[in-house]
């Protein structure tokens, strides 16, 4: 039977809609011909199609819009009748023949509207009648359309402020008291239709009502258009009526409907100053209702009315808005008890934005709305709710947008503590809009306590939360995350050495609970922002007052050696000893031979016993030669012992290019060309000498092992250094080494048992081209160069 | 056949003038065969005058024993076909037996004559009033012809109209409160009213306000009744709730009432009844009834 029932609509709606137009062509025949008593009979019998009870609101809609257009004509000719003679008075009465009421009173409000526009009688006394007389449809949808109809053709004949309806007689009051009235029989109406009929149809009516409730909207409409109402007749009589109707309707659907209309219909200049009023209603609602979305759109509109214009803000402060508005919410959660949290954390969302916007000086308001959502949240526990923790998340981001600056976030006491609430997921999402904010407006934190603060907030990604239950996470994604912690930890800054010290040792307590996944991350970004704070002070007079506790490049690097230990636990060696090497060259900067003699220990430690892999060892070999090249604070002994055991590591590599080229390197510990004291000649001799050996055994094993000696590309290298100390003038390198070398060279590639390595040969032939270009030169250089065959 | 038609046509022709009938009002009136003709209109203690003439048909001559002009007032029950009761019998003899041989005009008046009741044209009687006139001869029989004329008679507003208020219910069920706003209402006038709804318990799909004339002829044992709906006024379209209130406005004038009769001449009464009906979805009726007196208010 429910199957059917579109069908059978379709088929009823067909019929209506027949019957409707055969009455309507007799009617027009009827207007036509003048004929006054058959167009009000035929008009009547096209009414009586409205009387069905068989069409949905949908359907029904489709009827009444065609005998609405027929109305129309109808109403014309009404008019021209009234013009041709006949008394409006005696069509007034005349149609109130017809026997059907809903057919009568169609009419009635057809020819009413001529009426007053005949301006014989008092529009206030027509509509009144109207409205009144229409009190005969009880039926809710035939009524609903019926007064619908009604406020249809009465919206221009109100006697507004200014219209031609006004009078003595008729005042805006009568026309606010009739929309009014109109109003809440409608609503009356549009409520009742809930509560009849089976109770199994209840979503389907709801679904209908919905259909419906534009047409109860309408009225509202229609009041914020009328001009005469000023602020005191809407504070005096248009809104505690439109409330009393919303409050004691008691229909959910009705209250959130209607509440919505008042706030979107009205202007917000209204809804600021009776603030008390249309609030004061809310707590009163039905527990079911949405109160939040309705409030959040009050309190947006309120935003937005604010953000218009600065003008209007002092009558925010006049009205106490903020005080209100808190006040009020705090009233409906606790008038709804059931309601879910989101909604909870939606009303103060919206009302922390609400503040933000209006009151951007008010930093304890903001406060005050987390600390009362802190309050709620608090009886709670942690959220699950996964569109509560989004609200939640928006909630403590609107500071951050409003700002532009995490610094005043900071201030608020509430804000960390809403954060609790969260889950370790959300608390993430949390942080890192936190650290997007700091590095897209490039804030200072420029204090140790604001850093604390910061740490505190943004603690779901420097540790694990919940008690190391490790969720899937995504490598990328956390990655991502630690690097954004990373930039952060580079952002943070202060001038004053003092402080830019504490921030280190806040930023140190905090990263280094971060485990062994996350320190790799946050280490490096640490000791750099240390180094270039040793940096800073290495330029001034160290400790000019010699005050104890100052902070001096000795107590930093003291800290950085800590903090880089914790890499070596981890371990994450590799980074440590970069770390360490960079540490000791800053030191080397500060002229600080112990500390620097210290963090090479600590990388040789490293060297020894944690890199065990070959690749990484060549890595860290000839970063720790390239280091110790450039330090120059090593008296003699402590840069022998360092230089002594740089050699050896070299030439314990496994490979033996490797070693080649490891020992090579080392070539240049003897030789720094801006520091005198480190000229050695001889052993720079010396290491490419064994170079030299080792390249040849490398050949050498080449051949046994495959037959071939392998590429001269080693032997090329270890003449290009020949050439670069021979430049430098170092005296044992003289033009026989030189020479020999060239022809070993020269030799091995014509060596039957050379492979052939085209990379090799160019390498060769530019070294000879280089050493041509020398000697084309002239001068000093070319005259050394010149004893060289290539 | 014109024979035939000759030795059945009245040997004259009689024909009835009223000496204001160009002034006069005239009604319409329902005659038996369904034909509708337009009477002049008279009211009680009215002076009924005209002429009477007969004109014998061509080249005949009427030999009378004496013209005469009657009025009567008459009630005649459908039931008791051919029983006429006359309760007025005025009589004017206008001549002297002899012969007609032209036309002839004969004055007559009534003066101001009682007419207490009015011309009613009833579901089961009717009460007229008409003149009738004879040429009375001793053979081929009397020749007769009548003239029809109505009665209407006015009241002036009742000194005491009170309004009809009721609270009436079912128990648990239905309470309900009307008032109409008079009792007694000219035929031109207009029902105001409005009804409470005290407690509704029932479905109600729609009200009606009817107005129902009940005809009441002969008495006692042989008492007919005869009730007629004449209006069915739909008030309210839908099921009220509590505390509902529903206008009523109805307009009499469309419909074709009469005053309220009582006990006309011991043989009928014609009583108007207001009947407010409620029904329910399963189309029970509800309703109650309240008389109303209709009299008639002379046209402003």
């Amino acid at each position: 039977m429910i199957a059917d029932g579109v069908e059978d609509e379709e088929k009823w709606l067909a019929a209506g809609i027949a019957g409707l137009q055969q009455n309507a062509f007799y009617m027009h025949r009827a207007l036509d011909s003048n004929n006054l008593r058959d167009a009000l009979k035929y008009s009547a019998q096209m009414l009586s199609e409205l009387r069905t009870s068989r069409l949905s609101p949908h359907k029904y809609y489709e009827l009444y819009m065609r005998a609405f257009d027929e109305l129309r004509k109808l109403e014309v000719f009404f008019k021209e009748e009234a013009r041709r003679g006949c008394s409006i008075v005696d069509l007034y009465e005349l149609v109130q023949h017809a026997g059907n009421i809903l057919p009568r009173l169609y009419l009635l409000c057809t020819v009413g509207s001529v009426y007053i526009k005949s301006k014989e009688a008092p529009a206030k006394d027509v509509l009144k009648d109207l409205v009144e007389m229409c009190r005969g449809i009880q039926h809710p949808v035939r009524g609903l359309f019926l007064r619908s109809y009604l406020a249809q053709v009465s919206r221009d004949k109100l006697p507004d402020i200014g219209s031609e309806y006004e009078g003595d007689a008729d005042t805006v009051v009568d026309a606010v008291e009739f929309v009014l009235q109109n109003f809440t029989e409608m609503n009356k109406l549009w409520v009742r239709m809930q509560h009849q009929g089976p109770a199994r149809e209840k979503e389907k009516r709801e679904k209908e009502r919905s259909e419906l409730r534009d047409l109860v909207g309408k009225n509202l409409h229609v009041l914020s258009q009328i001009e005469g109402i000023d602020l005191d007749m809407y504070k005096d009589t248009v809104l505690p009526r439109v409330l009393e109707q919303v409050v004691n309707c008691k229909d959910e659907i009705a209250q959130y409907y209607l509440m919505d209309c008042i706030i979107q219909v009205f202007p917000d200049e209204y809804h600021l100053q009776t603030l008390d009023v249309l609030l004061g209603a809310f707590p009163q609602l039905q527990p079911a209702v949405d109160i939040k979305t309705v409030l959040s759109r009050l309190m947006e509109r309120l935003s937005n009315y604010a953000a218009s214009s600065a003008d209007v803000l002092p009558e925010f402060l006049q009205v106490e808005a903020f005080a209100k508005l808190n006040n009020a919410i705090g009233k409906v959660i606790e008038a709804q008890p059931d309601m879910p949290i989101l909604g909870v954390i939606t009303l103060y969302s919206s009302l922390l934005t609400f503040t933000l916007h209006v009151h951007p000086d008010r930093l304890d308001y903001a406060d005050q709305v987390l600390g009362a959502c802190v309050n709620k949240l608090s009886s709670k526990g942690k959220l699950e709710d996964n569109k509560a923790t989004k609200q939640i998340v928006a909630l403590l981001s609107a500071p951050l947008d409003k700002y532009n600056d995490i610094v005043t976030a900071l201030k608020l006491s509430n804000y960390p503590r809403v954060l609790e609430y969260l889950d370790s997921e959300t608390n993430k999402v949390m942080a890192t809009v936190i650290i997007q904010s700091i590095m897209k407006n490039k804030t200072r934190v420029s204090t140790a306590d604001r850093v604390e603060a910061l740490f505190e907030l943004i603690k779901g990604l420097i540790k694990d939360l919940d008690g190391g239950a490790h969720d899937e996470v995504d490598e990328d994604d956390f990655k991502e995350e630690q690097n954004s912690v990373a930039r952060l930890i580079q952002l943070l800054h202060n001038d004053d050495p003092e402080e830019m010290f504490k921030i280190i040792c806040t930023v140190r307590k905090h990263i280094l609970g971060g485990g062994p996944k996350r320190l790799p991350f946050t280490v490096p970004p640490l000791v750099f922002s240390s180094l270039k704070l040793v940096r800073q002070l290495q330029g001034q007079e160290e400790n000019p007052f010699g005050e104890e506790d100052s902070t001096t490049p000795k107590k930093i690097f003291q800290l950085l050696n800590q903090i880089v230990e914790t890499l070596c636990n981890i371990p994450a060696p590799e980074l440590a000893l970069q770390l360490y090497l960079q540490c000791a060259e800053a030191a080397n900067d500060c002229d600080l031979e112990p500390v620097a003699y210290e963090f090479f220990t600590q990388a040789y430690i490293l060297y020894e016993e944690e890199i065990s892999d070959s690749r990484a060892q060549i890595t860290a070999i000839h970063l720790i030669i390239g280091t110790l090249q450039r330090m120059h604070v090593f008296g003699v002994e402590n840069r022998d012992t360092l230089t002594h055991k740089a050699t050896g590591y070299s030439a314990k590599l496994l490979k033996k290019p490797d070693q080649c080229r490891a020992v090579y390197a080392c070539s240049h510990l003897f030789w720094v060309d801006d520091q005198d004291n480190v000229k050695d000649g001889e052993r720079v001799l010396l290491c490419l000498k064994r170079a030299l050996r080792i390249a040849n055994a490398a050949q050498q094993m080449s051949n046994a092992a495959r037959g071939s000696a392998g590429s001269v590309t080693l032997f090329v290298e270890i003449l290009n250094k020949y050439l670069y100390f021979f430049e430098k003038g170092n005296p044992q390198i003289n033009v026989a080494a030189i020479q020999s070398l060239l022809e070993l060279v020269t030799t091995e590639m014509q060596s039957d048992s050379s492979t052939p390595d085209p990379a090799a040969d160019a390498f060769f032939a530019s070294t000879l081209r280089y050493i041509e270009f020398q000697k084309q030169k002239g001068g000093a250089v070319g005259e050394k160069y010149e004893p060289i065959k290539a | 056949m014109n024979f035939l038609i000759g030795a059945f046509k009245p040997a004259c022709n009689i024909s009835i003038t009223f000496s204001d009938g160009k002034s006069r009002k005239q009604v319409p009136m329902k005659k038996e065969n369904g034909k509708t003709v337009m009477v002049p209109l008279f009211q009680s203690k009215e002076s009924i005058a005209g002429k009477v003439s007969i004109e014998p048909l061509q080249g005949k001559k009427i030999e009378h024993i004496g013209v005469k002009v009657e009025l009567l007032g008459q009630i005649e029950m459908y039931f008791d076909r051919g029983n006429f009761y006359d309760f007025t019998s005025l009589v004017r003899e206008l001549d002297v037996p002899g012969d007609i041989y032209e036309r002839k005009t004969y004055p007559f008046e009534f003066s101001t004559v009682e007419m207490p009741y009015e011309t009613y044209n009833g579901a089961n009687l009717r009460l007229r009033y008409v003149l009738k006139v004879t040429v009375s001869r001793n053979y081929g029989g009397s020749i007769v012809e009548y003239g029809d004329f109505m009665v209407r008679n006015y009241s002036s507003p009742p000194p005491i109209n009170n309004s009809i208020k009721m609270e009436v219910g079912i128990e648990d069920c239905l309470h309900i409160e009307f008032e109409y706003n008079k009792s007694k209402y000219h035929m031109k006038d207009v029902i105001i009213g409005k009804i409470y709804f005290l407690l509704v318990r029932i479905k109600i799909k729609n009200m009606d306000l009817e107005i129902r004339r009940r005809e009441s002829t002969g008495s006692g044992a042989n008492t007919h009744v005869e009730t007629e709906t004449l209006a069915k006024f739909e008030l309210m379209d839908g099921a009220p709730v509590r505390g509902e209130s529903i206008p009523i406005r109805l307009f009499l004038s469309p419909y074709e009432l009469t005053p309220t009769y009582r006990n006309i001449n011991n043989k009928f009464s014609v009583k108007y009844y207001l009947n407010l009906v409620l029904v329910d979805e399963e189309d029970r009726r509800y309703f109650k009834q309240q008389e109303i007196t209709i009299y008639r208010q002379r046209d402003s």
